[in-house]
């Protein structure tokens, strides 16, 4: 039987290594899905730009880092990127804007049918991929600096006696409290001022929308601009967790899609969930439970295998077999998307 | 107040509005009658800008307005309302009328974020009208209710609420009256005159009420097959021989189509 002791370490165990990660990665997701869905409940369309719009941003982000770091600037224990996001988020906003001017617009005017705006959204991925991998190349950067830890594992495992160790680095300290201030604020828009409602009544009912005060442009160029930020902000935060590689930036498009569409495209409460569901199921599907295991039977069993449910090279299966179950089961999600409420 | 020029719109073969020429008067109550598919509500669209007719020339107070969107119509003083009523479900009444008047402080980011008591301010201005609204139309008690939520009828109120948001020139309204009941629709036919009578409001409806029609409109345009066929009063209309063939006519192809199916019915017996 497993003591006190060893039910703690299990737990601190779990922390460590799911839950605490997982609710950083959730909330870079949710972001990100924010974004998503958004675009879909007010252009209606699937924007598969989504993924290389965030790597553009947080590239910017890392150049302007890479910079202030050379000149020396640092606001210590705070990483160097926080100063350079303004700046990311502001040059990711004006490239949503020139690609919407330049790209959508023309689709816009015609009112084309939303799988051409798609296929016109995969050629805008394809160009921002070639731009970012252009200017800032394929490879790995790693631009955190600051402090890394709130809570360092050794310092943990004197302050209990546990034998095992919390991490939590500030990246994902940092990430869990920005994304519930931009959550907030972004709710409190979209429920409380003019242009908020405005758009919720523009995804509700474009003709109705047309006939009213609201100005169809500026409704569309707010959209761009809150998912430029959200992204670029999700982007920065995924990089400081991780690192920037244009790569993996293209390939968050597919668990970000499958948090949108879990919770229900189109509604904002549905992506914030939906990110969470789909880091926890990529992270506790992927988790090794072998020393887990160990714990809970105080040393007594010890399993043959890792105990890991599947290898983490699968992880991106995940959100594909969670798009699939949810398309199959309920295909509005789970609060039962389509317009912004 | 509102001029078309032989316009014309296609849906691929379809000629839903085939050459019409008319004009509605600044100040009248123009109604728009015709049997099913007879392009009513097409013509509607186009005079609205829903989309741009395939040829011909639209002018609204002498101005050519052709191939404007519905956005740009509105903020010229053009409103319209819809066969089914349309609502932004998820708001409030009283937020679906605040919705409707343009450029409100509110709109921009940056005005939401760091200028709050300028969009206060405005917002008590819109609030108070939306009241008034309100109170005109009888809506008082479901203020406050979903606009999804209402009733059809209620919600063709707050669609008419809507036009009187802003200092409408022309508003169209197609079938205002289709799934109202007799009492509320008398209601309506009321708001309608006092709108015209009282704010000088021009309307132009798409109805098939005969009786209600001919309480409020003057002159009445009928349409047939894409054509203009004649306007003028009620009881003109109603013994003009054109107009009863058009109605009628639709109803003796039917039969003779029965009968023939009959006929080969019979033959294969």
């Amino acid at each position: 039987m497993p003591d006190f002791v060893d039910i703690l370490n299990a737990l601190a165990l779990m922390s460590n290594f799911v839950f605490v990660p997982a609710l950083s990665y959730g909330a870079q997701l949710a972001l990100g899905a924010l974004g998503i869905t958004l675009v879909f409940g007010i252009l209606r369309f699937a924007n598969f730009a989504h993924g290389d719009q965030m790597a553009f941003g947080t590239m910017v982000v890392v150049l302007v880092t890479f910079w202030l770091q050379a000149m020396g600037v640092s606001i210590d224990p705070v990483p160097t990127a926080f100063l350079a996001l303004p700046i990311g988020i502001a040059v990711a906003i004006l490239m949503s804007l020139g690609i919407d001017r330049t790209v959508y617009r023309f689709y816009r005017k015609r009112r084309v049918a939303p799988v051409i705006y798609v296929v016109a959204s995969v050629g805008v991925m394809y160009l921002l991929n070639g731009l970012t991998r252009f200017v800032i190349g394929p490879d790995d950067q790693r631009f955190a600096d600051g402090a890394r830890f709130l809570i360092n594992a050794r310092e943990f495992k004197e302050m209990t006696g546990l034998a095992e160790g919390i991490t939590i680095k500030v990246s994902q300290g940092l990430t869990v409290l920005i994304s519930i201030i931009v959550v907030i604020a972004l709710f409190w828009f979209l429920q409380k001022t003019r242009m908020g409602k405005a758009m919720r009544a523009y995804s509700d009912n474009e003709d109705l929308a047309l006939l009213s005060g609201i100005n169809p442009e500026k409704v569309v160029a707010v959209t761009w601009i809150i998912a430029a930020t959200l992204a670029t902000i999700a982007g920065t935060m995924y990089g400081l967790d991780k690192s920037f590689k244009p790569f993996t930036y293209f390939q968050l498009i597919l668990p970000m899609f499958a948090a949108a569409i879990v919770g229900g495209i189109g509604q904002p409460v549905g992506a914030i969930v939906g990110g969470f569901i789909v880091a926890f199921s990529e992270v506790m599907l992927t988790y090794a439970y072998k020393k887990v295991a160990l714990y809970l039977t105080h040393g007594g069993w010890e399993p043959e295998g890792l105990l890991q449910i599947l290898s983490t090279e699968y992880k991106f299966a995940i959100s594909f077999l969670i798009l699939v179950v949810v398309l199959l089961v309920r295909p509005t999600g789970i609060f039962r998307g389509k317009v912004i409420t | 107040m509102i001029k078309t020029e032989n316009v014309v719109k296609r849906f691929g073969g379809l000629t839903a509005v085939d050459g019409v020429s008319l004009e509605i008067a600044k100040g009248s109550i123009t109604g728009l009658v015709g049997p099913n598919g007879a392009g009513k509500t097409t013509f509607f669209n186009l005079i609205a800008g829903r989309f741009p007719p395939t040829s011909g020339k639209i002018f609204l107070d002498g101005e050519d307005v052709t191939g404007l969107t519905a956005h740009d119509l509105f903020s010229k003083g053009l409103l319209r309302t819809f066969q089914i009523a349309h609502e932004f479900t998820h708001l409030t009444v009283r937020e679906n009328l605040m919705m409707v008047p343009p450029d409100q402080a509110g709109e921009t980011l940056w005005n939401a974020w760091f200028r709050p008591g300028l969009v206060k301010q405005q917002e008590e201005e819109i609030r108070a009208k939306a009241d008034e609204v309100i109170a005109f139309l009888n809506l008082g008690r479901v203020a406050e209710e979903l606009a999804g939520n209402l009733s059809g009828g209620q919600k063709k109120l707050v669609e008419l609420g809507r036009t009187m948001m802003v200092d409408a020139k022309v508003v169209l309204l197609d079938e205002v009256g289709a799934g109202v009941n007799r009492s509320l629709l008398r209601e309506i036919g009321d708001a309608i005159l006092r709108l015209n009578q009282e704010r000088g409001y021009t309307f132009c409806m798409i109805e098939h009420d005969m009786d209600f029609i001919a309480r409020l409109c003057d002159p009445i345009i009928v349409m047939a097959e894409g054509k203009f066929l004649a306007s003028g009063t009620a009881d003109q209309i109603m013994a003009d021989d054109a107009v009863i063939e058009a109605y009628l006519g639709a109803g003796r192809d039917r039969e003779a189509e029965r009968a023939a199916h009959a006929a080969r019915e019979e033959a294969g017996a």
